[in-house]
């Protein structure tokens, strides 16, 4: 026996839309049968998990602080992953314009200005998109797999920003700790709201989510990036350039997870650490694919998903349950994810044994 | 190498009632067929008849839904092309499927069920190719072989099973005049032997000098069984075309003008290993003229039509002229923008994006050429779908394109209707250069004939059209001038009157034997 996937004539329309909701029920079935082997009550687990973080007032701030970077990073994912080129390194760029937005509060700290913002949040963007602009190179130029380039690029992020923290931006009033200077009341993204913590880095992930939701929807730049991931060869026909668009859906996409790296570290951190990300830049992808790639789909998607980190913090003081829970969530979501979607292109066949084939004598 | 084992009495293979759905669309309808032992039968029909669907059933590749397959007389199942090749079925597929990096001898054994030694298949593959008139080099990478040579190739894979009945599939669309006489003097000889042949065309001509009976099919079903002899082309024509195909005449068009598209000197060097490399083309092409370049596939049209296109452009300002301004180093756009259109072979992927609806397909070719009527919002460059709608309705109406709904995506078009689309796409612009590639490749007859009237017409008004074809009765039906090219080489244009299908088979084995005589790359 073996079995096949068979295309299916035709898409239903009604489970395209179902699809993610299909599969964040899957999940959470899925994550019950997790607890209960872990010997926890489903239902109660479930609810500590899922549901607690979204009746007080300081946990919806939490959601939302944890909402921006992921929304912020897969708005400009889904742009680079719907003009086919596929920047895995996000989680790099990330840091890489958390560190270029803290040059100014880190190296120059004792200056004091209205733009000291401003300037932290362009050179953020630049940052992250110079990063970027490395596999972009090595794509348009020397035709490299992006995917290899950018995800190992993530290492070598992490690891640059680890050495700065513990050598040259080390605070050198901080007892040693690995840990950079706490910034400036100038270098601070404020709160949006006086009710708690969530900055603005929230209104910058909706603002963002809906230019690009408009550039796509309506003008030229998202029909070059529709046509050109669909088919490079009819892009050059229109007059498109696939290396143009290398270009500018790596840097697009790093400037946003740029802005989301600073923004993070300036409204939530407010300092550099060894590790200022548990992972944003590669949950993004999930986020990205469970919004369908559209960007209001997005804003649920990175609520959802930032609700499997507050849940996983919940879970761990509430229940006693580990951390990983939350990677574990994130993998189920996505692996359903993927298989609804695939399950609405595809039906699975089994094929049983073949009827024996027809005998003749073979003629020579 | 004699038949043995097939009966006297009855047929090799009947077929009854023989059923395919794709989901509730019948592609094959109740069809019965019946091929003799030692006869070559042609199946007629257009695109879309259900032609190749009743092959692949017989061949195994697809299941039927109902119906049964009889081989001298026995009910049997084809599960598979192994099978099918047990029975003692042969097939040649229109598109090939060989390595172009491994040599002929390599290309035969990987086909074989079983295990022989690849100086084996060399041996019997060149007895097999001498005793059929198929001269082959087993050695010969497949590469540096021509379309007929590969062919052959499949012909003698298909003779090493020693089958019974051999499937053809359209398989003088890719040869020469002169090639393809070849090819029949093959068929006699296999017909001779006792072996039958299920000839696929839609040439009408051809089916009748060589075959002895003929099945018509149309829309899925049986509208005819005949002795083609019997037959005038035009009645073969009305079984499968269902009413009357009006012909498109050239003649009456304007006096020249102008010079509207020059090619001077254009030497383009080959872009892959197995493309051809464009040596020191020149053409002309006046308003109110149709040229059309013939030519069998794979001789360097597609790198003619990017480098005339701007697709690719070229190093050389001067190789390319439109309307008498240099543009060989400008984009398409830039090309569209002095008043030229295009139209690539390949319609998906290339002249359409399959999943976008026919609105942005419109978009796609006339972003910039109509950017004042298609864009607004400044820098923006907002997309104004109404007039974008409005001109797909009016392209629609004006090419009588058939779609399910207002504005349904590219894919769920026929070929036919997809490529009047495409063209209309263009004619709608009123260009004064219009390039096309296989204006009619793989449409149906109702279709191609009113696109190629359109060609005529929008040269008639004044316009130069330069048409790429493979099909001849297509370039007599629409050229004024016609030229020949050849592994990259254009030869002069000559008045389509002047010039018979034997004079253009000439032409394309004359600029073979040129570059073969000059002892040019391709000599081993």
């Amino acid at each position: 026996m073996r079995i096949e996937l068979e295309k299916r004539a035709k898409v239903s329309i009604l489970f395209s839309i179902l699809s993610p909701f299909i599969a964040f029920a899957l999940t959470l079935v899925f994550g019950g049968i997790m607890f209960a082997l872990l010997g926890k009550n489903p239902a109660i687990a479930l609810y500590s998990y899922f549901v607690e973080p979204l009746i007080e007032v300081w946990s919806l701030h939490e959601l939302a602080i944890k909402a921006a970077p992921l929304i912020l990073i897969g708005v400009g994912l889904s742009v680079c992953f719907r003009s086919n080129n596929w920047n895995i390194g996000a989680e790099g760029q990330f840091i890489m314009g958390a560190i270029a937005g803290s040059i100014l509060p880190v190296v120059f700290y004792d200056w004091q200005s209205p733009l000291m913002l401003p300037l932290m949040l362009v050179l953020g963007m630049i940052g992250g998109a110079l990063f970027a602009a490395i596999p972009a190179f090595l794509k348009a130029h020397m035709n490299t797999n992006e995917i290899l380039t950018s995800l190992m690029l993530v290492y070598v992020a992490q690891l640059f920003l680890d050495w700065l923290v513990r050598g040259p931006w080390r605070n050198p009033e901080g007892m040693n700790f690995p840990e950079t200077r706490r910034f400036a009341a100038d270098a601070i993204l404020p709160e949006m709201l006086a009710s708690g913590r969530a900055n603005w880095g929230f209104a910058f992930a909706i603002i963002a989510a809906v230019l690009v939701w408009f550039m796509m929807r309506y003008t030229l730049k998202g029909f070059e990036v529709a046509v050109l991931g669909q088919s490079a060869r009819a892009g050059r026909f229109a007059g498109f350039s696939s290396r143009k668009m290398i270009w500018f859906s790596m840097l697009f996409s790093g400037a946003l997870a740029g802005l989301a790296g600073i923004a993070e570290v300036s409204g939530a951190i407010q300092q550099l650490r060894p590790v200022i990300s548990p992972g944003y830049g590669f949950t993004a992808i999930i986020v990205a694919f469970l919004g369908r790639l559209n960007p209001i789909g997005i804003i649920a998607a990175g609520l959802v998903l930032a609700l499997t980190y507050l849940g996983g913090e919940a879970a761990q003081l509430s229940i006693g349950v580990s951390d990983k829970v939350t990677r574990v969530f994130q993998g189920l979501l996505l692996f359903f994810v993927l298989s609804c979607d695939t399950l609405i292109h595809y039906r699975i066949r089994l094929v049983w044994e073949r009827l024996p084939a027809i005998k003749t004598d073979e003629a020579h | 190498m004699p038949v043995k084992g097939s009966t006297a009495s009855g047929p090799l293979l009947a077929v009854r009632n023989l059923t395919k759905l794709f989901g509730s669309f019948a592609a094959c309808n109740a069809i019965d067929l019946q091929i003799e032992s030692g006869e070559i039968h042609a199946l007629l029909g257009e695109n879309g008849a259900g032609k190749s669907t009743l092959v692949k059933m017989l061949f195994g590749v697809l299941a039927p839904t109902a119906g049964e397959i009889l081989w001298k007389g026995d009910a049997v199942r084809i599960a598979s092309p192994g099978d099918a090749r047990k029975l003692g079925i042969g097939m040649v597929f229109q598109h090939f499927s060989l390595f172009e990096a491994l040599t002929v001898a390599e290309n035969i054994a990987l086909s074989m069920d079983r295990n022989v030694s690849l100086g084996r298949v060399a041996e019997e593959a060149s007895r097999l190719s001498r005793a059929y008139g198929l001269p082959l080099d087993p050695k010969a990478h497949v590469a540096d072989l021509s379309v007929g040579e590969r062919q052959r190739i499949e012909i003698v894979r298909a003779l090493l099973q020693n089958p019974q009945l051999i499937i053809l599939d359209e398989p003088t669309s890719v040869l020469t005049p002169q090639e393809a006489d070849r090819l029949f003097e093959t068929l006699y000889k296999l017909k001779a032997e006792g072996r039958s042949v299920l000839y696929i065309s839609h040439r009408l001509e051809e089916v009748q000098r060589l075959c002895d009976r003929a099945t018509v099919l149309r829309h899925g079903q049986v509208t005819g069984a005949c002795d083609p002899r019997a037959e005038t082309p035009a009645s073969l024509a009305r079984m499968m075309v269902g009413s009357e195909v009006a012909a498109v005449t050239p003649e009456g068009t304007n006096t020249k003008g102008a010079v509207q598209l020059e090619v001077r000197h254009l030497s383009v060097a080959a872009r892959t290993p197995f493309a051809v490399s464009l040596k020191n083309v020149s053409l002309k092409v006046r308003a109110g003229e149709v040229l059309a370049i013939a030519g069998v596939a794979g001789n360097g049209q597609s790198e003619l039509f990017d480098a005339l296109s701007g697709e690719y452009p070229v190093a050389d300002d001067n190789a390319v002229h439109i309307r008498q301004t240099p543009v060989g180093t400008k984009g398409i756009n830039a090309r569209r923008l002095m008043g030229a259109g295009f139209v690539p072979e390949e319609r998906h992927g290339h002249a359409a994006v399959s999943a976008l609806p026919l609105s942005d397909n419109l978009v796609l070719a006339r972003n910039q050429s109509d950017r004042r009527a298609f864009l607004g919002g400044g820098f923006l460059k907002v997309i104004r779908q109404d007039a974008v709608k409005a001109a797909t309705r009016r392209i629609s109406e004006n090419m009588d394109v058939r779609k399910s709904g207002d504005d349904p995506p590219a894919a769920s078009l026929s070929g036919g209707n997809l490529q009047k689309f495409i063209v209309g796409r263009e004619l709608d612009r009123e260009p004064s250069v219009l390039v096309v590639n296989q204006p009619t490749w793989g449409v149906d007859a109702g279709a191609a004939s009113r696109i190629r009237r359109a060609l005529v017409d929008l040269a008639k008004a004044g316009s130069a059209v330069l048409v790429i074809s493979q099909d001849l009765d297509e370039i007599f039906e629409v050229a004024t001038e016609i030229a020949v090219i050849s592994d990259g080489r254009l030869s002069d244009a000559y008045p389509a009157r002047e010039l018979s299908r034997e004079k253009i088979g000439l032409l394309m084995g004359g600029l073979h034997g040129l570059t073969e005589g000059a002892g040019a790359a391709h000599a081993h």
